[in-house]
């Protein structure tokens, strides 16, 4: 009466996350509430159901209709990205979830503050790969360039590595932002 | 000129027009009266003093239009909150103070949640100046809480308070049903603001749920159930939360599509159990056929059901062969647990409604011949008796009791609430109920302790009715403390312990998987729990003799009061059939199968819960 059991095969649903799906980033965009706590309620329920969080950035966007954007990305299974779009919408502060990623007129942005040390030919280089990545430098010592930068998360990651052997110092990053192309709002 | 000035008796309807300045307090019971509120269930705290005051100010000169019923423990009133609601289909209401009082009454939150009751929990807080500042009685309660209520609100604006009473009403009662709490601080309860009626408030939120299922997948779902050859309705809460006229619709397609029914703990009611085509409860405790049933037949009509853990058993192995039809109001439900192949969003009894349409718009006849051959394989797993037990001993057989129990009180107007554990799946096998709204269990949560006070919620809604709590030893001295409500208000529910002087269910994973090992299970230094009833005021009975059984019951239901009937069962008692952890459907152990059932269980499985 037993089947043999492949340990591989989810057994309860306690052992869904062993399935062996694919995961991948997922960008969402939320209209929610701007109200106290509704980030702590995105947040909660990302914690509460084991989901992840690559990047988070929130902001007020209308201060007429107390609406805030909120930008999430995420990894997971298509199984679990549709969960997490699901239990979003079911929040009664969120209005609008948005799956930027799966949409074809998604766009994605970041902002970046990158601090390199360094002086002789690395510092030369580090300004010259600036120019190539169009980042503007938002401070200058003798001896370090504060740079600023914007564009696809993976233009950014490009940037950092290539800063990384120059002397980078420091990074700070937004998060992804996003909005979608085209006459129509969200 | 003021309005005082300016109102005479020949323009009422000017002055009324007007908005009445009430206190945040006044507004609370204000709002609680224009819902239709006629009971809520609370305990007094400094933190919601202004609130009773208003209460009691109502009641002077309004007499008793809302009752308060004070609980022993603020986990009561959550729980006496889910019986009212569950057996009338209204909210249930709980009034609580800050700090301990909310903390308290968090597990009956959690309850309602899981097991989609409407609720509105209204905690008293900390004036606002005060909070954040660590203030005595001071607990964060909407952070506390906002992982374990549908919404929640904490009341900084006296001129909010209208708009959220009203909001969480209709956040409380639609789509799925679930608590909202508001916190409300104590100086917002002193101010003063204008009320408005539950048509006058705009609601801030974008809060719609759908209701009405996508017509096209509706048709293909009637189309797929007409071409079925071994369906099965396997239907949950969703059905009982969607009031009687879900049931109703329930009863009438499934007779059109000749389909067999089973349902889940919480969905108990909707579907007759005296009905032909009524296979029992599925799951973990279900029964042989109703199990053996979901794992061979070709469609699954989910209604109302959230393919939850207890029910699927195995998930790789729950039911390979069969596309899969979900209704439900809540989309995240849908493909959450299990792969469906048609997934429709919206309430059970307006897409119950919509399929009977669509079978008859599309012609859909049930395949008869196909559906006899079904019911031929569903009879021969029904001979099985998958529920039989060994009878004729000197010991009352819990089984036997639970028999007796409904054998006695069928033919009575009877609402059924329970514990949680071997009590709760005995009841569940053997009480065999006939309509939605008469099964009061927590099923998600499992919380022992709420069948006490859920009882009290239920016989103060249903005060002409009988109301019998099934309980264990172990799980009513969780709540025991509600005996003293249920004495001061007069409420005759009936607690029908099964006493095995053991944590049954404990008992029995301890003896399957454990090896015997009796940790911490058996119920040492239990009270005299007839003295125990008589020292609150109650009537106690105890019965150990399998031939008193039934006139003791009897005793039990002819007094007119409150009665603790310690009924003295077979200790050794295992609650069978099972699947047991990390097992398909078509892998029950039966009773006489139980020798083995160590051996059955693998190590994976000895890991689940």
């Amino acid at each position: 009466m037993t089947d043999p059991v492949l340990p591989s095969q989810p057994a309860s649903a306690y052992d869904l996350a062993h399935e062996t799906e694919v995961e991948s980033l997922a960008t969402f965009a939320l209209l929610v509430d701007n109200e106290a706590g509704v980030l702590h309620r995105v947040v909660g329920l990302f914690a509460a159901r084991g989901y992840n969080i690559e990047s988070l950035t929130v902001a007020e966007t209308d201060r007429k209709s107390h609406t805030s954007r909120i930008t999430v990305v995420t990894r997971g299974a298509p199984h679990v990205l549709e969960q997490i779009e699901a239990q979003l919408e079911k929040v009664v502060s969120v209005r609008r979830v948005h799956d930027v990623t799966r949409d074809p007129n998604g766009v994605e942005r970041e902002l970046a503050l990158i601090k390199v040390r360094g002086a002789g030919a690395d510092r030369v280089e580090a300004l010259r790969v600036a120019e190539i990545f169009r980042a503007r430098v938002i401070d200058t010592t003798s001896t370090s360039f504060v740079f600023e930068i914007t564009g696809a998360p993976g233009k950014i990651d490009s940037f950092v590595e290539l800063m990384r052997p120059l002397g980078l110092v420091e990074l700070s990053r937004t998060g992804v932002l996003s909005i979608e192309r085209g006459a129509e709002g969200m | 000129m003021t309005a005082q000035q300016t109102a005479n008796p020949a323009a009422p309807a000017e002055a009324a027009a007007l908005p009445e300045h009430l206190t945040g307090a006044e507004m609370v019971v204000r709002a609680l009266v224009d819902q239709g509120v006629e009971v809520m269930f609370g305990y007094p705290g400094g933190a919601v003093l202004p609130i009773y005051d208003a209460l009691f100010q109502d009641n002077e000169a309004h007499g008793p239009r809302l009752r308060h019923i004070l609980v022993r423990h603020e986990q009561g009133a959550a729980h006496a909150a889910e019986g009212y609601a569950r057996s009338t289909g209204k909210p249930g209401v709980v009034l609580v103070t800050s700090g301990p009082g909310a903390t308290n009454a968090i597990t009956g939150i959690v309850d309602a949640l899981m097991d989609s009751i409407p609720m509105i929990v209204l905690t008293g807080q900390v004036p606002t100046h005060l909070i954040g500042t660590d203030a005595f009685q001071e607990a964060d309660t909407v952070g506390i809480t906002r992982a374990c209520t549908k919404h929640n609100y904490l009341v900084k604006d006296v001129r909010d308070l209208p708009r959220i009473l009203h909001e969480a009403f209709h956040i409380a009662t639609s789509g799925r049903p679930g608590p909202v709490l508001i916190d409300i601080p104590k100086d917002v309860q002193f101010s003063r603001g204008d009320y408005q009626g539950p048509d006058e408030v705009v609601f801030g939120h974008g809060y719609a749920p759908r209701t009405k299922g996508d017509p096209a997948r509706i048709a293909e779902a009637a189309r797929l159930i007409a071409g079925a050859r071994r369906p099965i309705f396997y239907t949950g809460g969703g059905v009982i939360n969607a009031g009687p006229n879900a049931s109703a619709l329930l009863r009438e397609f499934a007779a059109m599509t000749g389909a067999p029914v089973t349902s889940t703990l919480m969905g108990l009611g909707a579907f007759p159990a005296a009905d032909p085509a009524w296979l029992g409860m599925v799951g973990m405790h279900g029964t042989f056929e109703a199990n053996n049933a979901m794992h061979d037949c070709d469609v699954m009509v989910c209604v109302g059901a959230r393919f939850d853990d207890r029910v699927t058993g195995r998930l790789d192995a729950f039911s390979p062969g069969s596309k899969k039809i979900h209704i439900d109001i809540d989309a995240s439900s849908i493909n959450k647990n299990v792969r469906v192949d048609i997934g429709i969003v919206g309430d059970a009894a307006s897409v119950l409604e919509d399929l009977i349409a669509a079978w008859k718009a599309e012609g859909c006849r049930a395949n008869r011949q196909a559906l006899d051959e079904w019911w031929r394989q569903i009879d021969g797993w029904r001979a099985v008796q998958c529920l039989r037990y060994a009878r004729g001993g000197e010991t009352i057989k819990p089984q036997l009791a639970i028999e007796r129990l409904y054998a006695l009180t069928r033919d009575r107007d009877t609402y059924i609430t329970t514990e949680v554990g071997q009590h709760q799946m005995w009841a569940a096998q053997f009480y065999r109920f006939q309509e939605p709204n008469r099964w009061m269990t927590s099923g998600g949560l499992g919380t022992m302790g709420y069948g006490l006070p859920a009882a009290l919620g239920v016989q103060l809604a249903h005060p002409e009715s009988l109301v019998v709590d099934i309980a264990g030893e172990a799980s009513i001295q969780m709540c025991i403390q509600e005996m003293s409500t249920a004495v001061q208000y007069g409420l005759p529910v009936k607690i029908f312990i099964l006493n095995n002087e053991w944590m049954g269910m404990v008992r029995q994973w301890q003896e399957l998987l454990h090896g015997q090992r009796y940790s911490h299970s058996y119920s040492e230094s239990l009270p005299d729990f007839v003295k125990l009833a008589e020292a609150y005021g109650a009537k106690g009975l105890r019965c150990s003799d399998p031939a008193e059984l039934d006139e003791k019951i009897r005793e039990m239901i002819d007094h007119p009061g409150p009665v603790i009937f310690d009924c003295r069962v077979e200790k050794s008692e295992n609650c069978l059939p099972m699947i047991p952890s990390g097992k398909a459907h078509n892998e029950m152990i039966l009773p006489e199968e139980l020798e083995n059932l160590g051996s059955v269980i693998d190590d994976a499985g000895r890991k689940l819960v």
